[in-house]
Parts: C-alpha cells; structure tokens; sequence
C-alpha cells in the first residue's frame, strides 16, 4: 500500500512562502512525476513527504494515517537521492544491508534480501566493492537497491538520473520504469526534464512557484494543456505560442500550436516565412523560421530529412484540430 | 601561464626552506645535545656543538632522582582524557552546527575561538580558587577538565570544518533508512569523518601535553606531568643546564615520535578546509 494524500500544505522558508497552500492525492502503486523548471518547489515538496524538511501548516497523510509528524524513518517511504548519497565507508552489500540493519532484521533475513536485491539490479559481482569504485549507473543501481530491500510503501526520487550521461539516462529511465511494473509500488519522481516526464509517468504533475499548475496523464497534458505555461513546458521541441491578430482570429488572446502539428508545403499555405536554423535528425528535420509576421519565430517539426536550408522560404500549414486556445489570463478556452 | 620553475631556483628555494626548519628545529637539538654534555661543557663559552665527551650520566641521574614514569603516565592520562571528553563533547556540538546551523552559529564559533585569546593567567585566580572549593587541586581529574576545556574551542571548530565537508545529503539518506540520530552519528557521519578526527585527536594530544601553564599552576606531586617534571629541574639549586635538557628531551621524545609518524595526518588535518 502507498497512498499518499496531502491536505492543504504549505512551507515556508523564514518569511518567503516556496508552497503555498497545495492539495494532492497520489493513489497507491501509481508512478508520479513532479516536473516543473528549477526553483518551482518540486523538490521541496518531495522531501515534505519525505519528512527531510516540516511542513508549515498542513497534513500529510500516508495509507490514510497522519504521517505529518513522524519522523523520516517512520514513514515507511524509502529515496533515491541526485547525487546517491552512498556510505562512502562501507561495501555496496552493507550500504544495501544498511535499512535492513536500522530496522534490526535478523542476519539471514538481511542476506536474503540484499542478494535479491542486487540479482534484480546486476549488482551481484559489485557487493564487495566500495561506492568509489562503481561507475555513476552503478552507483544509481545500489542506490536503488538501497531503497527498493526496505520494501518501502513508496519510493522519493530526487532527480535520479541527472548525474548520468545521456546515454546512461535513457538506460536507467527504462530500468526504473520496469523495476516499477514489477514492483508495482508507488513512485514519485522529481525531475526538470520533461522527456523523463512523459515517458514514466502515470501521472505527471506540473508545477510553477509551488503552485499546481495541472495534474494529469502525459497525454492528457500534451493534448489538452490546462494554461500556456503547461503548453510551453510540456513537449519537446516546445509549443509555438503566438499572440497579436493571428491569435484573434480564432477569438483567443494567444494560441498555440505544436511543432509537429504544422505541415510544411510546397507552396501557398496559411503562413510564410524565412529558415533561421535546419536541425537535421535524419528521422526528422526541426526547422526554427523567422518572418512569418507572427511576431515569434516559429518551430516545425518535418518528418524525414527534408532539404530546406538557411535563408530558404518555407510554406507552413496549421493542423487547424490541433490549435490549443488560451484567454489572457493564459486558461485554456475550451 | 604557469611560472617557470628553473632548477636553480627550485635548488634555493629548497635550501631556503631546509634553512628555516634547521632555525626552528634548532632549540630542541641543541637541547638533545645539551643532554649528552657534562654541566660544565653545557654551559661552555663559547659553545661546544658536536665536539665533547658524549655522555649518558644526565639520563641516570634524572631517572635516579625523580620517578619519570609516574610523571609521563600523567602526561598520557591527561593529555589522552582531555582528548577523549573533550571529543565526547565536540562531536555533537560540531554536528548541530554544520548540519543543523542557526542565524547565530558562526557568532557562536567566532566567540568560542575568541576564549583563546584570552590570556590565561586572567582566569587562573577564579580557577584556582574553583579547584580548592571542589578539592581538584593537584588532581589528574581536575587537569583533564581544565585542558579539555581550553582545548575544546580548537576541537569544535576543527570538527565542525570536516563535517561541514560531509554531503548532507548522506545523513539524510540515513534518516530516510531508518537511523536514529544516535546511529547517523555513529555510523555513518564518525566512520566518514575518522580522518579529521584522528588528526583533531592528534593535535589536541599534542597540546594538552604541552601546555604547561596550567600543568604547573594546578599540581604539585600526585598529578605533575612532565611539564613539572623539567620545571622540576630549573630551580631551586640554580640551573643544572645538562640535567634539564636530559628531563626535557625525555619529555618531548614521546612526543616527537608520536608527530614524527603522524605528521602527514597532521598537515592534513591542519590544512583541511583552507583550499576548496
């Protein structure tokens, strides 16, 4: 079990209030991600549910019990933290070992469970190693192994994977995401990068200044983001948003339109403009346009290589379905 | 561009720096020397430096005249309890302040080091008359406090440095597996923190063997360590220069090993934190 509820949460730093008062329900077994641009709060709110860091006002409520109070230990939730937070001292088996310890489990039960541990996440050859010795994804899996022996009623990442190398990154998203689908306990997972985002999340919940800007799946965020802000930060390249006349005719104050939701044509087409940059992926060609009297410059995605360079004139067409309307307030007009 | 290091200038600079260690060193080899003398080549004009009649008879008469051992067990007893209580004390406050710091920790750092400025002797009265009101005059117990105490600014401010080096995140992922806070500092912030430790221990050792303000003032007989073991030798006949330097280089010669094996340990923990 994992259910994670919290009531009205704020905290504050001294005078400054980094999470204003904040309601959310993250339901047993599911994998949520906290996402949102640095400084948003995201990482102090996973360590109020942690119990690194007191509440202000508020209840935190863990598997419907008041966990507000208890200390880190009594919460039952285990974390993965961004620079591991290994025990430099001590052999990767003693730092799986080292919760199992803490809760003073018998000696055979200990090894049972740290050589499962470390049969799940190859670490087997690694056990007596120092974490000095181990490589950054290696350090990450113990660091895993770590949290997942406890059997935990929920698992904290802070932001895991941004120590690793991109290659590595994608390699241990994918782990993470099995070992979830095998253990089927909670996750929640705080990162800045919106392509972990959307790939492991069940629920993905977007946050600015604290605020909740929108909870939801990953598509439901892509396909109907709730303001522009969320727009904006979700999907990658980002969405075009353009305001001024073109936003008007479709009666909004701005509109906005993904880049692979715009057809590039031979000619003719609703807007016109000059190349800037050419990204080309080879699977797709990115291109960054400019003067198309939208006032912004313009990001389309073309599938395949498509032999449109610098200073060339571009032909663009809006799929008209898939353009998002926001008011000026920036709330999505239904 | 990095500067150029000619040999020539790398053979003066290391001239210049055997130089200064000779200048420095030079007292506590003149006193070694000076034990191997009779009285009278000791106190020769001008001096003698390598060429007299080496002898060991300072060494016998010192043993014979005063019991050495009881003198240095007291050495060891204060200088390794002040050590012990004083860490005992140090550990947990170095703790709260680089992990739990508040507005006022740096201030409370900055006043606590500012005690050592303090001259000694401006405290010696209430302290004495403190020591005969609780019957620790001439007691080891009385000098373990009173070393610990002076020293304990030093050991707090030397712990807190390594700590402060120590990623909170790892204490907290302890707290996250379940240690209390008794097992965080146990286990997991000591073990990490052994080097600055050993060397905070070391220099400590060091100091409280000798300091020798304190040691004369407060004891007598039953507790004299070897500070009052070579002041024992300076008066009251008059000088014996041969005899003192003998009792003083049985004094330092524990010492001197013990820094001698240690020294690497010791420039490091006396550097720690200066360069980040």
């Amino acid at each position: 079990m994992g259910q994670i509820q919290l009531n009205q949460v704020t905290k504050s730093f001294g005078d400054v209030e980094v999470i204003p008062p904040l309601d959310l329900t993250i339901h047993d077994g599911e994998f949520t991600v906290f996402v949102g641009p640095s400084g948003c709060g995201k990482s102090t709110l996973l360590r109020l549910i942690a119990g690194l860091e007191d509440i202000t006002t508020g209840h935190i409520e863990i598997d419907g019990k008041d966990a507000t109070a208890l200390v880190p230990a009594k919460r039952g939730l285990a974390m993965v933290f961004q620079s591991y937070a290994l025990y430099p001292h001590m052999s990767v088996r003693k730092n799986i070992a080292f919760p199992l310890r803490m809760a003073k489990m018998p000696q055979s039960e200990i090894d049972a469970r740290v050589e499962n541990a470390a049969s799940v996440l190859n670490l087997k050859d690694y056990l007596d190693r120092r974490p000095g010795q181990l490589s950054g994804g290696q350090r990450q899996r113990v660091a895993i192994g770590r949290a997942i022996v406890r059997e935990p009623a929920a698992f904290l990442f802070d932001e895991p994977l941004s120590n690793l190398d991109a290659a590595l990154r994608v390699g241990m998203r994918m782990e993470i995401s099995e070992l979830h689908k095998k253990l089927e306990t909670t996750m929640i997972y705080v990162t800045h990068d919106q392509v972990e985002a959307m790939t492991m999340a069940d629920k993905i919940v977007v946050l600015q200044a604290g605020v909740i800007e929108q909870v939801g799946s990953p598509l439901e965020l892509y396909r109907s983001p709730r303001n522009t802000f969320v727009a904006g930060f979700i999907g990658s390249p980002k969405m075009n948003l353009i305001t001024g006349p073109e936003a008007a005719k479709h009666d909004a104050d701005t509109i906005g339109i993904r880049p692979e939701h715009i057809d590039v044509v031979e000619s003719g087409g609703t807007w016109e403009g000059t190349v800037g940059v050419a990204e080309h992926l080879g699977s797709d060609t990115f291109f960054h346009i400019h003067n198309t009297g939208l006032g912004e410059t313009i990001t389309v995605r073309a599938i395949g290589d498509v032999s449109l360079k610098h200073g060339d004139t571009i032909h663009l067409t809006p799929r008209a379905d898939e353009i998002h309307r926001f008011d000026a307030q920036g709330l999505r007009i239904a | 561009m990095a500067r150029a290091i000619t040999p020539r200038r790398k053979l003066m600079n290391t001239g210049f720096a055997w130089a200064v260690g000779l200048l420095i060193f030079f007292p506590i080899l003149w006193t070694i020397l000076t034990s191997f003398k009779t009285e009278a080549q000791a106190i020769a004009s001008p001096p003698i430096f390598l060429n007299f009649d080496w002898t060991m008879e300072n060494y016998s008469i010192v043993m014979e005249r005063s019991n050495y051992a009881r003198f240095l067990w007291n050495s060891v007893i204060i200088a390794g309890g002040s050590t012990i209580l004083g860490l005992i004390i140090a550990v947990p406050a170095a703790w709260s302040m680089a992990f739990v710091p508040s507005k006022r920790t740096k201030d409370i750092l900055l006043w606590m080091l500012s005690t050592k400025m303090l001259p000694a002797v401006g405290v010696l009265y209430p302290i004495y008359l403190l020591f005969i009101q609780l019957g620790l005059l001439d007691s080891r117990a009385g000098l373990v406090i009173v070393m610990m105490l002076i020293n304990l600014p030093i050991i707090v401010w030397m712990l807190y440095t390594y700590f402060r080096e120590i990623p909170v995140e790892i204490l907290e992922a302890a707290r996250m597996d379940g240690a209390t806070l008794r097992e965080e500092v146990l286990y997991i912030l000591t073990p990490m923190a052994i080097p600055g430790i050993a060397s905070t221990m070391l220099l400590n050792f060091i100091l409280a063997w000798n300091e020798a303000f304190w040691t004369l003032n407060l004891t007598a007989v039953n507790a004299a360590p070897l500070t009052a073991f070579i002041a024992s030798y300076s008066s009251p006949e008059g000088l014996f220069f041969a005899k003192l330097s003998a009792a003083s280089t049985m004094a330092i010669a524990p010492i001197l090993i013990l820094g001698w094996f240690s020294q690497k340990q010791l420039v490091r923990g006396l550097t720690f934190g200066a360069v980040k």
